[in-house]
């Protein structure tokens, strides 16, 4: 088993940001597409940004999808950011007919034409008293998809915009985040540091 | 609630943060590494870097600082200034970049904008308007300035927004370095046209600046030589955003 964090490419844009942030922690992460590995790390991340369909196909295309899935099954530490929490859907509205790794029985909608979209910049998540990664604070997000109920079986962290929607979801050691805690400064780093704790539990 | 942004804007020359007053007469104002992680240390809640390198040299130069700022910043990174292809975009995001500014390129090529949407998200695809006044309006400008093209700010601005830029980064090239406070008449005009965030930029010159800005419909507010000069903190802005009813990162 790997020591290192392993952080899955899909093909967009923030991996630079997610490994800036585990060197800023002192915690060895590197980009691997290999599934043996992506299947026994100690932790695995699966950033993203850009849309729903292309981050889906690039997990397809290096063939990944079933030693995501397993992992997350098996409770191995994972952590989805943004892109990578919406992939934990069904479907999405952003690419009608794009399969999501249906980790959660959820649709990821848009959100409603009253308010700017995308969001774009800090939002006040209130975390939950029985979380172990995501407390209170302001969060920075860049979507604009959400998941606007509270899947069954997982400790939810909420935050408002046109209305309540999903900012975590956690369960285990499994953390999806909508927000970017590589983005979100101090208590972004500390989501991130609790989180690399769980990684750590784990060998 | 989002909190509307207070974005420190470091002009980069070479590897070194410069200022001037509407690109001339730069002077070196230091570290972009050092000056970044004090902002943040401050309370910014985003960077923006623009590469106003002169030189390819300069330019090269670019990817380097970024890598450098983002290895200390927790907080998001825009960079603008030479993002004239897809390629550029790339480059700068590998180094750590969370979006890309296009203004120029995107003039003259406004497909850049949707191609930076499609592949790396709206959210990173940021357009810089530079706005000059002319009779009863604006006109965009290019090339730092230089160069009037005859388009209406607002059409560009709609354009942008339908093409998928995610933000407007709007200059005030008559506001430029003069510290005489934002365009809150232009602010207003844009964001009556998108729903799209938009950054003001251009004339911040005391704290009461940049509450008027947000009041005229900007969701975040770019601000440099009020900070470079050490006159005012991020901290010291917050506050009076703050005392004016605006709710901000704290």
């Amino acid at each position: 088993m790997s020591n290192d964090v392993i952080v899955v490419p899909t093909g967009t844009a923030n991996t630079a940001s997610v490994l800036a942030a585990f060197g800023r922690l002192g915690v060895r992460a590197r980009v691997s597409t290999d599934p043996d590995e992506i299947g026994s790390a100690s932790g695995v991340v699966m950033p993203g940004v850009g849309t729903f369909g292309a981050a889906i196909g690039e997990i397809d295309r290096i063939g990944v999808r079933q030693a995501l899935l397993e992992r997350i099954e098996a409770d191995k530490p994972t952590m989805a950011i943004c892109v990578g929490l919406q992939m934990f859907a069904e479907t999405s509205e952003e690419s009608p007919g794009v399969r999501g790794l249906g980790v959660v029985a959820s649709d990821m909608t848009r959100f409603p034409s009253l308010v700017a979209v995308p969001q774009l910049g800090w939002n006040m998540v209130e975390g939950s008293d029985s979380s172990r990664f995501v407390r209170s604070g302001w969060a920075y997000f860049a979507n604009s998809y959400r998941l606007a109920t509270a899947p069954g079986g997982w400790i939810p962290a909420m935050a408002t915009h046109g209305g309540p929607f999903v900012a975590a979801i956690e369960r285990g050691n499994v953390l999806a985040c909508q927000f970017h805690p590589e983005l979100s400064g101090p208590w972004g780093l500390a989501v991130i540091d609790a989180w690399i704790d769980a990684t750590k539990g784990t060998l | 609630m989002l909190a509307p942004r207070v974005i420190p804007c470091l002009d980069v020359d070479g590897g070194r943060v410069v200022k001037g007053v509407q690109f001339s007469d730069l002077r070196d104002a230091g570290d972009p590494v050092e000056i970044a992680a004090s902002y943040e240390q401050q309370g910014a809640d985003e960077i923006v870097i623009l590469d106003v390198s002169a030189t390819p040299e300069g330019r090269g130069n670019a990817v380097a600082t970024v890598a450098a700022v983002r290895a200390v910043l927790s907080i998001p990174l825009t960079v603008g200034g030479g993002v004239r292809s897809m390629a550029d975009a790339g480059r700068l995001l590998d180094a750590g970049a969370d979006r890309v500014a296009a203004n120029t390129a995107a003039v003259e090529r406004p497909e850049l904008i949707e191609e930076i949407a499609a592949q790396f998200g709206t959210q990173c695809a940021v357009i810089s308007i530079d706005a000059g006044r002319r009779n009863g309006g604006w006109e965009v400008l290019t090339t730092s300035g230089t160069s009037r093209t005859g388009m209406d700010v607002g059409e560009w601005a709609t354009r942008c927004a339908g093409l998928g830029a995610g933000e407007i980064l709007l200059t005030s090239w008559d506001r430029d370095g003069t510290r005489k406070g934002y365009d809150t008449e232009l602010l207003s005009s844009v964001s009556d046209l998108v729903t799209i965030p938009i950054i003001a930029s251009g004339g911040a010159g005391q704290a009461i600046d940049l509450v008027a800005a947000i009041h005229a419909g900007a969701s975040a507010v770019l601000v440099a030589s009020l900070l470079h000069d050490r006159d005012l903190t991020v901290a010291d802005l917050k506050a009076t955003m703050t005392q004016h009813g605006i709710e901000v990162r704290t």
